[in-house]
């Protein structure tokens, strides 16, 4: 196994939070993993994309030019992502904020309604995980239940409260695309 | 101690203060910030020293004088800032004190940018100020590794009373990556026996790079050089793949050289007979190992964030034996596998025997 998973769209969407608990994730379940976030100027409401690397083998290159799956959050990302997967990779799109639906024949594509989902869950927030829920229904990369025990670690006791609205995110992204049949 | 995920400024921080650095000065900078961060967060609640300082000019100064005085002690900065204390650098390694420093690097010439870069392999190998010596400088290419060489900086630079660099760039600064610290060791309880620490009941010792005699100051030099001399025969470090059979070696270190390993593992699923050498001492060069391995291969590409600094060194090390080509990119942009496969594969073909 060896997936280079892009993770692309504005900052404040939980973009690289999404990555980094990919990344946690493969660690707990003793896979190789390199995150490297994309870092500019840019503060919440610019462009934000991190590139995580998972494999059953040491990784040499923490960047690709074509990733095998791309979850992207916003349009502009759509644009920029759709062309670069590599064929026969999977494509996660946010479809409420998609303008132009993705054209390619040779992809596996999803799109998930993750931000009218996210608000309906009275939490516009958690799209990121309905969308990595969706990742993982279509390509389990990482198991859901150590997704959900890191995700209990990583918030601690401060932040305790908000496990339960993360898990029923992850778990509506997941239903969500598997109720879309695989094309 | 277990497995982590860790960022690669976090991770240089952590192995410093594992190390057993007490004084840290520093100036905030893109894309190292983290690093300083993390040292403000720890160092004062293990009763170190941490100061945030003035400029990079100032740091690299109280470096110095902590130094004399017998501390472990560390700047960090980016390439603008490393410029900056270009004169520090020079008084630290005329007085023979020990001193470490990080180097994130970002891209220039100038302001540049904040993206990553090894654009700074001239300025940190060849002198790092005015004079004539070189600093110890260590490049890693993975977050294990930035933490292993980071406390090895501290040993060297106490073992030969010298400026030590460990060189990374932005793009592994920022990187996360599972990884291991090591435990932590004891501040060391006794002062060096030529530190600076009050001259009560002792002749007064003297740390200066002031010698207004000329014969004297070449003397000095001359006891400098003997030094840098033993440097080069005990501290040369690489890491090396596939170089065994290979007719074409890729050198490339950091960041370049681990991007390069999954171009020249792709060569090699593509029947090219194609290895990897990556220096992790920039200076000394791994001049000794990459001379014999041109006595035997056909060609070297040299592989930089950059536009060709270590290629200089890689031709000398050739010593004219070999073509070395070269592959780089600039200003900030990371190369991906594809396009230094590209570069093999274009190399590879013009090798004497090759077919095309």
């Amino acid at each position: 196994m060896h997936e280079e998973i892009i993770f692309a769209g504005f900052g404040g969407q939980g973009v690289l939070f999404a990555g980094q608990l990919l990344a946690y994730t493969a660690l707990e379940e003793g896979k190789h993993v390199t995150w490297i976030p994309s870092y500019g100027p840019e503060m919440r409401g610019g462009t934000a994309n991190c590139t995580v690397v998972v494999s059953d083998e040491p990784i040499g290159s923490p960047v690709c030019m074509h990733p095998s799956i791309a979850v992207v959050f916003n349009n502009p990302s759509l644009e920029k992502y759709e062309p670069l997967v590599k064929p026969g990779g999977l494509l996660v799109v946010n479809q409420s904020l998609m303008v132009t639906p993705p054209a390619r024949t040779d992809l596996e594509i999803v799109l998930i309604p993750a931000t009218e989902a996210a608000t309906e869950m009275g939490q516009v927030r958690v799209a990121n995980m309905i969308l990595f829920g969706a990742l993982l229904a279509r390509q389990p990369i990482v198991r859901v239940e150590t997704v959900l025990a890191v995700l209990q670690d990583k918030l601690g006791a401060r932040k305790a409260h908000l496990h339960q609205v993360n898990k029923a995110a992850l778990e509506r992204g997941l239903a969500l695309a598997h109720a879309q049949p695989v094309k | 101690m277990a497995v982590e995920l860790l960022k690669g400024n976090v991770a240089l921080a952590e192995a410093a203060i594992r190390a057993g650095v007490e004084a840290y000065f520093g100036y905030p900078i893109t894309p190292q910030t983290e690093l300083l961060e993390h040292m403000a967060k720890r160092m004062p609640e293990l009763g170190r020293a941490f100061i945030q300082a003035e400029s990079e000019l100032a740091s690299i100064n109280m470096v110095y004088g902590a130094a004399c005085a017998g501390a472990r002690a560390m700047t960090s900065s980016s390439s603008p800032g490393i410029s900056l204390m270009q004169e520090g650098f020079s008084y630290i390694a005329g007085s023979e004190v020990p001193a470490v420093v990080v180097d994130v690097m970002r891209g220039g010439p100038g302001l540049g940018n904040i993206q990553p870069s090894q654009s700074d392999y001239f300025q940190v190998t060849r002198s790092a100020g005015h004079g004539d010596y070189h600093a110890i400088v260590l490049a890693p290419a993975s977050v294990q590794e930035a933490i292993d060489l980071m406390v090895l900086a501290f040993d060297l630079a106490d073992k030969y009373r010298h400026l030590v660099f460990v060189v990374a760039d932005g793009l592994l600064g920022q990187m996360m990556e599972p990884a291991e610290l090591p435990p932590m060791r004891p501040l060391r309880s006794e002062r060096p026996d030529w530190a600076l620490t009050g001259a009560r009941g002792r002749e007064p010792r003297i740390i200066t790079s002031l010698e207004l005699d000329a014969p004297a100051l070449e003397e000095v030099n001359k006891r400098l050089q003997a030094k840098l001399r033993v440097i080069e025969e005990h501290e040369q470090r690489y890491a090396e793949q596939m170089v065994e059979d290979a007719r074409l070696v890729v050198v490339g270190y950091g960041t370049a050289g681990r991007i390069a390993q999954t171009a020249v593992k792709q060569a090699r699923r593509e029947g090219m007979k194609v290895g990897l050498f990556r220096p992790i001492s920039l200076w000394p060069f791994p001049e000794r190992r990459l001379s014999r391995l041109a006595d035997r291969v056909d060609a070297f590409l040299v592989v930089e964030m950059n536009a060709g600094q270590m290629l200089d060194d890689v031709k000398l090390a050739a010593g004219g034996q070999v073509p070395v080509d070269f592959y780089g990119r600039m200003g900030g942009m990371v190369p991906v596998p594809e396009e230094i496969y590209q570069a093999i594969e274009g190399l590879y073909a013009k090798l004497p025997g090759s077919l095309s």
